[in-house]
């Protein structure tokens, strides 16, 4: 028995670049509440794949993330990773290659920065060395200097400090899925935006399975590969890109959630590059935007200089075409229809 | 300007905690200078003394070292004895679910410290038998609550995200506990061992009533025999250890307070 426990992690483990999670008709029911928090919620993350979850304040967010590493136990249903069910296999060796990352941060207040991202290696038994070298490069990657914060304490750094800490310590033993509960909740904006960015980049080269818990919609749309959008008792309202949900919300009840501005939205999800570009000589001012930047920034410096178009250009430079609010537009309709396109083609009720 | 603004409010931050250090130290040396100048006063007072018989039976070195002996023999072993079975107690008290067990345990303590240790040592006495065990006994009984209530405030007072995170990266629950909630309490319960400590140098000179032995003999006889100079150095003694012991804890706390906390 013990035996298969082991192979089972083992198998997961190695899968550092994402395992596919299961979640089969899961429900909770805490002891003493009539109704269920979460009931009977099914679904499929891809491997390497970053799917958000969405949705108001006490809707079972937390409570459906945390079954799936077993802080929580579920009342019913089956859970699997990398096809083996969570329930059969020991809770403390499961989370080992589990990252998790809560709101409050949690650091140990006791250990040294150093100590609190070595805690997963030293349960898994890694020499000192390979720790210590672990240390070094999380450090660097969530960018802080290991020189001047790994011997500091959590109470010496600022919060948001502490959160890229938070992140690097579930990254310690590089495990294949990430749980992360609102990990940016507790900073400023522009700490918050300056941290999704650092995940985001951070994500391309890991490609973990990853689990994110947010309150914010426009976080969940720069995010995620998919965004579940949640109601009460965990009820899936709609799961899908956040190109998809922003053109086509499944009901009013995702409507709401996105709030005004859904094609102001939808318009920083697209590259410049898609537009179907105009003459570069109509671009007379000398206003540029690149082909990698959103289309949304095209239309905000358009707004901002009052031209009637501007430039496009290139990654070297040189000028490729220019842009007007009306060929801006065009892109949205264009960009509507495609995915409309490849939604029928799946076969999925559009 | 904004620099020079932000140098003044660096150096003034330096200097208040250079004054902060002074103060700590300085009471830190306050105690043991007090203890000297005392003991050094009694010990010029009675020099002055034309000692008789009785008084020279008890004021001589061997008999005060026998003493005072007697009296840190009581209040080391019983506080390590009600640190051995304080804090484990408390460490399972905080674990369970049971609220009754919790109240009842608590509440056992709680009369064991309010009722009178006279009225303890005694009735202990009268029940079981005299002599040094029935001493340690009421004494353990007397001093068991603070180590006991302190032990669990210590556990339950952490950031239950702190223990959960711990929980959610994978260690066992007794890892949970010697890693993350014991050296995290440790400040809490030494605090908890600190007043105990202090609770039994008081309480040990009670175990005179029953041949238990102690400064309290010294105490008792200065005052059935009626010599002061005897029952003065008894209670100049008692005073001395209970300010030794407390300071000497003290440090030890500061010590061993986790760093980063
Ligand atoms: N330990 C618990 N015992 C009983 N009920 C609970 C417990 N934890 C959560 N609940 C209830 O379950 C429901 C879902 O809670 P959950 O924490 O999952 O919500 P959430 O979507 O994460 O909310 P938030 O965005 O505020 O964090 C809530 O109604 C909450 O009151
Ligand atoms: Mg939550």
């Amino acid at each position: 028995m013990p035996e298969s426990t082991d192979t089972a992690l083992t198998q997961i483990a190695s899968r550092t670049d994402g395992a596919r999670i299961v979640l089969d008709r899961v429900s909770k029911v805490y002891p003493g509440q009539d109704a269920p928090a979460v009931e009977e919620f099914s679904m499929v993350a891809e491997p390497g794949e970053l799917i958000m979850f969405v949705g108001p304040s006490g809707c079972g967010k937390t409570t459906t993330m945390k079954m799936i590493n077993r802080i929580i136990e579920p009342s019913s249903g089956s859970i699997t990773i990398d096809g083996r069910d969570i329930l059969s296999l020991d809770p403390s060796e499961l989370r080992r290659h589990i990252g998790y990352v809560i709101q409050q941060i949690g650091l140990f207040p006791h250990m040294t920065i150093a100590e609190n991202i070595a805690v997963v290696p030293k349960l898994l038994g890694w020499s000192k060395q390979r720790t210590a070298e672990r240390i070094d490069e999380l450090l660097q990657t969530v960018q802080l200097d290991p020189g001047t914060f790994a011997h500091r304490y959590p109470r010496q750094l600022s919060g948001g400090q502490q959160q890229r800490v938070g992140v690097a310590r579930a990254l310690a033993a590089n495990p294949p899925v990430m749980l992360m509960d609102e990990p940016f909740g507790a900073t400023d904006p522009i700490t918050r935006e300056k941290l999704q960015a650092e995940f985001l980049r951070l994500q391309e080269s890991i490609g973990k399975t990853i689990i994110f818990v947010t309150h914010d919609f426009d976080e969940a749309i720069k995010l995620g590969d998919r965004i579940a959008v949640l109601s009460e008792r965990s009820q899936i309202e709609q799961f899908d890109t956040p190109a998809a949900i922003l053109a086509e919300p499944a009901n009013a009840y995702v409507r709401s959630f996105i709030g005004h501005g859904a094609a102001l939205k939808r318009l920083a999800l697209i590259p410049v590059e898609t537009a179907v570009l105009g003459a570069a000589s109509a671009a007379v001012d000398h206003h540029r935007i690149a082909t990698d930047d959103s289309l949304r920034d095209a239309l905000d410096l358009l707004i901002v200089t009052g031209a009637p178009a501007i430039g496009v250009v290139d990654r070297s430079g040189s000028l490729v075409g220019s842009l007007t609010v009306e060929r801006i537009s065009t892109a949205l309709g264009a960009d509507a229809t495609a995915l409309a396109a490849t939604r029928s083609d799946e076969g999925r009720p559009a | 300007m904004t620099v020079s603004t932000a140098t003044t409010a660096i150096s003034t931050a330096s200097a208040a905690r250079r004054t902060d250090r002074r103060i700590r130290i300085a009471r830190r040396a306050a105690t043991p200078v007090i203890v000297v100048l005392s003991l050094g006063g009694l010990l010029l007072w009675l020099s002055t003394l034309e000692l008789d018989s009785i008084e020279q039976r008890t004021l001589n070195w061997d008999y005060i070292a026998l003493r005072t002996g007697e009296h840190l023999n009581l209040t080391i072993v019983a506080s390590i004895l009600v640190a051995v079975l304080a804090i484990p107690t408390g460490i399972l008290l905080s674990r369970t679910r049971s609220r009754a067990a919790r109240g009842f345990v608590l509440g056992l303590a709680n009369v064991g410290q309010a009722t009178p240790a006279v009225g303890v040592v005694i009735l202990l006495a009268i029940i079981w038998q005299t002599g040094y065990t029935t001493a340690l006994v009421a004494l353990v009984i007397y001093s068991f609550l603070p180590v006991l209530r302190n032990t669990m405030i210590g556990l339950e007072q952490i950031d239950p995200f702190v223990k959960e995170s711990a929980l959610g990266m994978g260690m066992t629950s007794g890892q949970v506990l010697r890693r993350i909630e014991l050296p995290l309490a440790v400040p809490v319960i030494l605090a908890g061992l600190r007043t105990s400590l202090v609770f039994c140098v008081g309480v040990a000179t009670i175990a005179t009533f029953i041949n238990a032995g102690g400064l309290g003999d010294m105490i008792v006889n200065g005052l059935k025999l009626q010599r002061f100079p005897v029952l003065v150095t008894g209670a100049v003694l008692v005073a001395s250890i209970a300010l030794l012991i407390d300071w000497v804890a003290s440090v030890v706390e500061d010590v061993l307070r986790p760093k980063g906390v």
